[in-house]
């Protein structure tokens, strides 16, 4: 296997494990907010959460270019504060994939913490234990399982997405180059023995995962 | 006792005299399956009572062991437990669960499913303490379960399980929503005891939801009546429920 292969493999897991990494640190307590208190934006949240589910990714990678251009403050911003440009860089596809992925985060934490009783919240509360010692000691423990698919499906979500990456990063080797781009690529070049190695690594990968995730909630269902 | 006279005792500067007397005046908006009614309690409880909510469902027991606890706010009223006020709308007091100090069993139990039994119950304590874990178990008869995790207990000795972890915070007050109604009638007269036992032990106010005649006359101190989210009469059981010759009534 040439090295080409498996750098593009490599950087596909880089982003794939950043993405779940980030979504872990920001999901916990977006879940948390939606699944236990009432705000009156709540259902804008959801929807906007949701909207990857359903919205074309290009849709999504087309306003990422859009806000990443210097032309635009956000963009402007980063030019002229931290010299960065955000547009077909590693950083700029990371963040892009990490709003594209949210919904594979948040729904099955989100399911996990309205599961759990609300007799267990409260008890803790009554036994004198803050929300913060609460989630940690009581409602953490008790969705594992909810733990694992999240951040599973996470992951393989973004393994598997192309039309965020190929908007924002393009095809660009070591940088922004994953597998599910490279594929495409080396079809178009006619090399089918390569796009074929790439497609069975990402077939089995996804298939794994989605096979822990379906053993885990056998006996604890959750709609996913 | 009106609110006023309440509002006059807590502004004394040495708290109430009368130990852990609870003061309670308040109102609640329930829904209920034949729409909205109000809940309205104005009583006061003694130091060391045990007393039965009695009523039918959707009387307003459950709403007012939740208020109690504060985990449901009332729409207006005060609350005073020993001085200390819990809750008093007009000068926005909420008093959370956890400052409290109560101690509330749910119906369901509600002991956490990833803990021990034995964690269950040190977990709830403020200052860890390992030999009064280990007195509480042997008092509640749980030495052989105490490594067990509570899906694998029946329902009674989750009970035993849940009021050890109820005292083991040392509550100033227990508040028990139907304790027995999940069991069998030989475990309810078995568990009777255990409920007495924890009482007298805390020696302090306790509450308990039931539905059950037999229950309030073996072990209450008093009994309220509650009717619609009114409370129709109180005092002794042996007083109240003499005075009709068909106590049922009140259930209907």
């Amino acid at each position: 296997m040439d090295q080409d292969f498996i750098n593009t493999l490599l950087l596909t897991g880089k982003l794939a494990g950043w993405t779940t990494a980030i979504l872990f640190v920001v999901g916990f307590p977006l879940a948390y907010l939606l699944a236990y208190k009432r705000f009156w934006v709540k259902p804008v949240v959801e929807a906007l959460i949701s909207m990857p589910m359903v919205l074309p990714p290009t849709v999504l990678g087309f306003y990422m270019l859009v806000a990443y251009s210097p032309q635009n403050a956000f963009g402007r911003f980063l030019s002229d504060h931290f010299n960065t440009r955000l547009a077909f860089s590693f950083e700029g596809v990371l963040i892009a994939s990490v709003l594209f992925s949210l919904p594979f985060m948040i729904q099955p934490l989100q399911n996990g913490l309205t599961s759990i009783p609300k007799s267990l919240r409260e008890t803790s509360y009554t036994l004198g234990k803050s929300e913060f010692t609460t989630f940690i000691r009581v409602l953490i423990p008790n969705m594992i399982p909810s733990i694992i698919t999240a951040a599973a499906m996470t992951f393989a979500h973004c393994i598997g997405e192309f039309g965020v990456v190929i908007m924002v990063g393009g095809n660009m080797p070591g940088e922004t180059r994953v597998a599910s781009i490279a594929i495409f690529d080396e079809v178009q070049a006619l090399n089918y023995h390569t796009a074929n190695q790439y497609s069975v690594v990402l077939f089995i990968i996804s298939l794994v995962i989605l096979t822990l995730v379906y053993s885990i909630n056998k006996r604890n269902p959750i709609n996913l | 006792m009106n609110i006023e006279n309440l509002r006059d005792k807590t502004n004394f500067d040495s708290p109430l005299g009368v130990g852990g007397s609870l003061c309670i005046t308040i109102t609640k908006a329930m829904l209920t399956s034949e729409g909205t009614t109000n809940l309205e309690v104005c009583t006061e409880i003694n130091d060391n009572e045990l007393l039965c909510l009695f009523g039918h469902s959707g009387a307003g027991k459950t709403t007012l062991l939740r208020i109690l606890a504060g985990l449901t706010k009332p729409d207006k009223g005060l609350i005073v437990f020993n001085g200390m006020v819990w809750f008093d709308s007009e000068k926005k007091i909420n008093i959370p669960p956890q400052q409290r100090n109560v101690g509330y069993m749910f119906q369901d139990y509600a002991l956490f499913p990833n803990m021990t039994v034995e964690h269950n119950i040190r977990f709830a304590q403020k200052t860890k303490d390992k030999n009064e874990v280990d007195q509480l178990i042997k008092l509640f008869d749980l030495e052989a379960l105490k490594n067990q995790h509570p899906a694998k207990l029946s329902g009674g000795q989750k009970q035993r399980v849940a009021l050890a972890r109820a005292l083991a915070a040392k509550p100033n007050v227990l508040l028990l929503d139907e304790p027995l109604s999940a069991l069998d009638f030989d475990m309810r007269l078995a568990l009777q005891h255990e409920i007495r036992k924890a009482h007298e032990l805390l020696n302090t106010i306790t509450l308990m939801v039931t539905h059950d005649l037999q229950e309030v006359f073996h072990l209450a101190t008093s009994v309220v009546i509650l009717k619609n989210g009114n409370v129709i009469n109180q005092g002794k059981p042996v007083d109240v429920f003499s005075q009709d010759k068909t106590p049922y009534l009140y259930l209907k």
